[in-house]
């Protein structure tokens, strides 16, 4: 039901970022999805890839702070509204998103998935699961 | 000038004698732990005949304060206590000294004699920027403007628009403030459309922070005035302790109330004159925390010529060159990197990594403390991490008593040499 995530604390310096793809790339990891949120000093990188184990040993190994964590990975339809309807589900359930970014699935042209982090973790997946969403398997998002 | 301003070195040293073997009855009598310290060495306070046999006593510093806190030091009971104040110790506790009535009439009198020694008088308008409170910086200006019979403002630290508005409207004559806040003023001046040259001010009382020659030629003319550097301590009394004359070639110690010695920080043998070493003071007069040998930590070199400037005989110690800890002063304020320390270790319960660096902005030091984020703490959502980051500035702040900044920086950022981080990084071109 829930999927790795791996967060990785970065500075705002130039060439930080540019640093752990590299190292990612070196080690054949390959990123499926990722997102940036920042400060003016600080920022933080949360990364699908396809072997997040080994990403964070790698990544620790660097001398990175990393941190894992469980996210939903969420299928919707590509289309005008499709992301609103997910939305409306949280909200009369008062449930609140922590973050939350998208990525475009490869299989179906007609699909996004959107990971999320919410507080109610459990409750979250209950939801959309009642509402017929498809929530993905941590293998089918590492291989999308 | 006062009378034990110029006394001959033989009267000099025959009233510090005296003093010092009454002050040394007065603590082995009433302070449990210089008590101890004779009988450890089989000593009384008879054995202490001349101001030599002072050197056979272990010094007394921070520490022992700390182990004794708050009240153990103290010398005479609770009653005749007039007054408590307390600076940075050096992890958690404060340093606490106290005073007596005659404790406060010698602060008056040494302070009033300070001012007096840089060509203050009665006719000044003295504009009291050393903040007030539990730093004696404040009070103790305070009470030698009253005796000295001047007229004092008490305007505390801060408030530079109306310092300076009320400075204008007053006339102030006599400025007393750290020697950076004294810059940051007239810059502000300068900015607010007036010229600080043409103030009424004739003669800052600068001090609580070190500075040196280039820094008072600055000062000196951005302000048309004479820039002199005052010296002093809680421990010892708070300022009051030495400062200079017109001169301006060393700092008068009022040697009849403090006996200075200057020791090798490593082997606690005296230096000579022109040597640079510890400064190390014993009370002589002080009645409720009196201390022997007070290590002051601060770098100095002392001389006991005559002053050709000024006549006065009193021993004369150079400004501060340096510490023998790794004590820093921000904006007057005394700051440990161990008290940053205990926060961080209170937040986290292991030490992280972190280093503290010092900047000066225009006038003003600003203090940064840079913690490595490791994953006990690493939060992966901005706002786990800006409140953490805010939690350690909160404490470090409370313990401090000055505004500092928090920077969370990735691990392995802070340099380490040997294995061991450098924990204090000063940038400031004093």
């Amino acid at each position: 039901m829930f999927v790795k995530q791996i967060s990785v604390f970065m500075e705002n310096r130039a060439g930080r970022l540019e640093e752990i793809t590299g190292i990612l790339a070196e080690n054949q990891i390959n990123i499926r999805a990722l997102a940036l949120a920042d400060t003016s000093d600080f920022g933080i990188l949360r990364l699908i890839v396809d072997s997040p184990d080994r990403a964070a040993a790698i990544l620790r190994k660097a001398e990175f702070t990393v941190r894992e964590n469980e996210v939903i990975a969420t299928e919707i339809e590509d289309r005008p509204g499709g992301l609103h309807d997910i939305l409306t589900l949280f909200s009369k359930a008062g449930i609140s998103i922590e973050y939350m970014y998208a990525f475009l699935e490869r299989k179906h042209d007609d699909r996004a998935v959107m990971i999320i982090r919410v507080e109610a973790a459990a409750k979250a997946v209950k939801i959309l699961q009642d509402a017929g969403k498809h929530l993905l398997t941590a293998a089918e998002t590492y291989t999308l | 000038m006062h009378k034990n301003d110029n006394l001959s070195p033989d009267a000099l040293r025959a009233l510090q004698t005296e003093r010092l073997q009454k002050v040394t009855r007065h603590v082995y009598e009433n302070v449990r732990y210089y008590g101890s310290v004779f009988d450890k060495l089989g000593m009384t306070p008879e054995d202490m005949k001349s101001l030599e046999d002072l050197r056979a006593l272990p010094l007394t510093d921070k520490e022992t304060l700390r182990l004794h806190y708050p009240f153990g030091m103290f010398a005479v009971p609770m009653a005749e206590i007039k007054e408590i104040h307390a600076s940075s110790g050096t992890t958690g506790k404060p340093t606490v000294v106290a005073y007596t009535e005659s404790d406060l009439r010698v602060w008056s009198e040494v302070m009033a004699r300070s001012i007096a020694c840089t060509g203050g008088t009665r006719d000044d308008i003295i504009q009291n920027a050393y903040g007030y409170g539990l730093f004696t910086g404040g009070l103790g200006v305070h009470y030698g403007a009253l005796e000295l019979g001047a007229a004092v403002v008490p305007m505390s630290s801060g408030g530079t628009q109306r310092q300076l508005q009320l400075m204008q409207d007053f006339g102030t004559t006599i400025l007393t403030c750290t020697p950076s806040y004294s810059v940051y003023m007239a810059e502000q001046a300068r900015s607010a459309g007036m010229d600080p040259r043409h103030s009424t001010l004739r003669i800052g009382i600068l001090g609580a922070e070190p500075w040196s020659e280039g820094m008072r030629r600055e000062i000196e003319s951005a302000w048309d005035i004479k820039a002199y550097d005052i010296y002093g301590l809680s421990e010892i009394i708070g300022p009051g302790v030495a400062v200079e004359c017109p001169g301006q070639d060393g700092l008068h110690v009022w040697a009849d109330h403090f006996l200075p010695e200057v020791i090798d920080p490593d082997t606690h043998e005296p230096v000579p004159d022109g040597s640079d070493g510890m400064l190390v003071i014993t009370t002589l007069t002080k009645r409720a925390t009196p201390f022997l040998r007070y290590a002051t930590k601060d770098i100095v070199s002392l001389t006991h010529a005559p002053c050709p400037a000024c006549g006065r005989t009193s021993p004369r110690i150079s400004r501060i060159k340096g510490r023998t800890d790794d004590m820093l002063i921000i904006r007057g304020i005394n700051v440990f990197p161990s008290q940053i320390e205990t926060v961080l270790m209170g937040i986290e319960e292991t030490l992280p990594h972190y280093q503290i660096i010092v900047t000066r902005e225009g006038a003003l030091d600003e203090i940064e403390v840079q913690v490595e984020v490791n994953e006990k703490v690493f939060s992966d959502e901005i706002r786990g991490l800006e409140a953490l980051e805010k939690r350690i500035r909160r404490e470090i702040e409370s313990v401090l008593s000055i505004a500092v900044r928090v920077k969370l920086v990735e691990p392995k950022t802070i340099t380490r040499s040997e294995g061991k981080a450098r924990r204090v990084i000063d940038n400031r071109k004093i």
